[in-house]
């Protein structure tokens, strides 16, 4: 088991970067790149990501770098890996790191694409729950009830009516080598699964919780409780599926959902009903969960 | 044309199949594509090519000809010679991946099957794909038969790949018309097409561990429109690696295409009749039977349509009373692009009239009759008769 302790001192994603403060994308490419290493070809697409470490003429990742587009990280880091594979370099990763607009909405087809034909790299999808970039819109994996920019709060309806878009199950689904969620909150299961993505072949699909302060209208101080209360309300599971298996590495706590909402203004319009809601979705998705280890055991 | 020097191997075969082969000759190291009629011989061969070990490379049977362009950008931007091919909507798909090939100085190859774009939908032959890409910063030159075809993609890369270029280029060939249909063709070996066109070593973007580079920043106002003049001074320079490539391609392989543009029987012409595509040897005959009877008519073959030929055309238009222009694509509310862009080049070195004339959109035939309306057009015109700036031909109930 790896530790942060293990890890090694120096940054291969470096300060200098301009993220909000408490930024929880950022804390996931630094992470990150510590794992991957120097042998390392990162991919981004037009994202937070993008416009923090790569704006010319700065770069705050220290390995060869590419953004082409938007919906196209997937196969663009497919096709940085072939090309690699015909010069000889098989010892180097490629991974893209998106968002979740990119990758749950317009990036999917190209992410299924990959998945289906198992290309050799590692997509790390950092989860805010929104387009930040663009100014906090709602994207497929918005959670129910949540306010942004176009699921404002009004005088007939607020927040999103949909429940969040389940992307890792849509990979489980492709049948790839590996599939996992993780959370910046807990740093020692994300470093192992990082390790355990680089050491696979194949198409490998993380998806990191990683809570973005400025777009849900919470103190830049809270990211990692932010990101601890997720999980241990049950709201983000923290599981992986590998080579067929799937485990759920982390039990919760169920810790009283208020504690997690009442800090964040994204959700401070919510009524007592909603609430229920959403803790029907967390009991009806741990009922999941349990079918699911025993589905793919 | 020259007597053939390089003899090769003669073989009755498509356009798609002239297509693949010739980017097979030229070894690319990923090849990503998407099927689409009348595109798809040319994926299936290149496939076989693979599957038989012909070529050594990385297929990526891609979902979509986004992705297609998508996984040539990041392995040309990764270092290797790549290649894909499309066709209508598959283009119009690609449509924002395009310019970001050209920005990133990415000169990768495409054979484009010239198919009309929905609405109304169809599989027949018309330029209204490609030409809207006119401003993506690809070069683009278009096909009159199968052994151009097969010639053009060899020299495309030699020339896309020229550092004074580094921007990727499509070429044009007419669906079906030569898609689909065979003709003898010398397919060059291949000893000779790697003396002609060497490996693709970038000194200019490639991703490296060993060297880190970053492709693709998010560039502020600072910067980018000098990003766009290099790209223009890139096009601009094009014409003279054009010229040189077409020949060194010709004391080569013995076919010597003209550069931007050719001609036919230009010397004492008193009008001219351009044409593009495949509808040019149709024009040929045309002009032949036109010349039997005395008639002083020449024709231009618009070979590249980015960068355009303005020179060329300049001294065409100096030398000849009147111009005709064909096209096989509208600019709604304007007329054919060849022919705007013409009139656009001669203006101020020449006022001749200059005729646009529309015919086969869509796929439909363009006969010799078609062509010697435009051509009886062009002399009234010479000799003073006022003409419509733009004429319709074979268009039903609409009076030519």
């Amino acid at each position: 088991m790896t530790t942060v302790k293990d890890l090694p001192i120096e940054d291969l994603y470096t300060s200098g970067h301009t993220a909000c403060p408490g930024c929880g994308g950022a804390v996931v490419a630094r992470i990150a790149m510590k794992v991957f290493g120097a042998r390392t070809v990162v991919y981004n697409p037009a994202c937070c990501m993008l416009i923090f470490s790569a704006t010319y003429p700065y770069n705050a990742f220290k390995v060869p770098y590419l953004q082409v587009l938007f919906e196209n990280s997937a196969v663009c880091a497919a096709g940085v890996k072939r090309a690699l594979k015909t010069l000889g370099k098989d010892d180097v990763n490629v991974v893209a790191i998106a968002g979740d607009g990119g990758t749950a909405d317009i990036g999917l087809q190209a992410l299924s694409g990959a998945a289906e034909r198992n290309e050799d790299i590692i997509y790390i999808m950092y989860d805010n729950e929104a387009y930040m970039n663009t100014g906090i819109q709602r994207s497929g994996a918005t959670p129910f009830g949540a306010w942004t920019t176009t699921t404002p709060v009004g005088s007939q309806t607020a927040g999103k009516f949909e429940t969040k878009k389940d992307v890792p199950r849509i990979m489980i689904a492709h049948g790839v080598p590996y599939v996992a969620t993780a959370s910046i909150a807990y740093p020692s299961d994300f470093i192992n699964k990082l390790e355990k993505a680089k050491k696979k072949k194949g198409f490998r699909y993380l998806q990191v919780f990683a809570p973005c302060p400025t777009g849900w209208k919470a103190e830049s101080s809270k990211t990692i409780e932010l990101a601890k209360l997720a999980v241990e309300t049950g709201l983000w599971p923290l599981f992986e599926y590998e080579d067929g298996k799937y485990t759920v590495n982390r039990v919760p706590k169920f810790s009283p959902l208020e504690d997690y909402l009442k800090i964040q203004g994204r959700f401070k319009h919510l009524k007592p009903d909603d609430i229920v809601q959403i803790r029907a979705w967390i009991k009806a998705r741990w009922e999941r969960e349990k079918a699911f280890e025993q589905v793919y055991k | 044309m020259q007597t053939m020097k390089n003899q090769g191997e003669k073989k009755i075969v498509t356009g798609d199949f002239a297509a693949a082969y010739a980017a097979m000759l030229c070894r690319p190291k990923v090849i990503a594509a998407y099927p689409i009629t009348p595109q798809t011989f040319i994926v299936e061969h290149l496939s076989e090519f693979v599957a038989d070990g012909k070529l050594n490379a990385e297929y990526m049977a891609v979902e979509s000809e986004h992705s297609a362009m998508s996984a040539c950008i990041a392995a040309q931007a990764t270092g290797v010679r790549t290649c894909t091919a499309t066709s209508s909507q598959g283009l119009a798909l690609m449509h924002e991946t395009l310019f970001a090939a050209s920005g990133m100085s990415l000169p990768i190859v495409m054979p484009v099957v010239n198919r009309t774009l929905a609405a109304p939908i169809g599989i027949w032959c018309e330029h209204n794909d490609t030409m809207p890409e006119r401003d993506s910063g690809w070069l683009q030159a278009y096909c009159e038969d199968n052994q151009e075809v097969l010639d053009m993609v060899i020299q495309a890369y030699k020339i896309a790949e020229d550092p004074r270029v580094l921007l990727p280029m499509m070429i044009g060939l007419d669906a079906f018309i030569l898609s689909h249909t065979v003709e003898p063709v010398e397919l060059p070996d291949q000893k000779s097409v790697d003396d002609f066109l060497p490996p693709y070593k970038p000194k200019h973007a490639y991703l490296d561990p060993d060297d880190p580079m970053v492709i693709g920043s998010f560039s502020p106002p600072e910067f980018i429109q000098e990003a766009r003049y290099q790209t223009e001074q890139s096009m601009q320079r094009a014409r003279e690696v054009i010229g040189e490539v077409t020949e060194e391609f010709a004391a080569k392989f013995g076919r010597d295409y003209g550069g931007l543009i050719d001609t036919y029987r230009m010397d004492d012409a008193e009008i001219a009749l351009m044409t593009i595509g495949t509808v040019t040897s149709t024009a040929r005959d045309v002009i032949d039977q036109f010349r039997e009877k005395g008639k002083k008519v020449g024709l231009v073959k618009l070979r590249f349509f980015r960068p355009f030929p303005t020179q060329e055309l300049i001294q065409v238009a100096q030398s000849v009373k009147a111009l005709g222009v064909y096209d096989r694509a509208i600019s709604y509310g304007s007329g054919g692009p060849s022919w705007i862009e013409t009139r656009h080049a001669i203006y101020g070195h020449s006022d001749i009239p200059v005729l646009g004339f529309l015919a086969g959109l869509g796929g439909r035939d363009v006969t010799s009759d078609d062509v010697a309306h435009m051509i009886n057009s062009t002399l009234e015109a010479a000799e003073g008769e006022e003409k419509k700036p733009v004429t319709w031909i074979g268009t039903r109930g609409v009076e030519p």
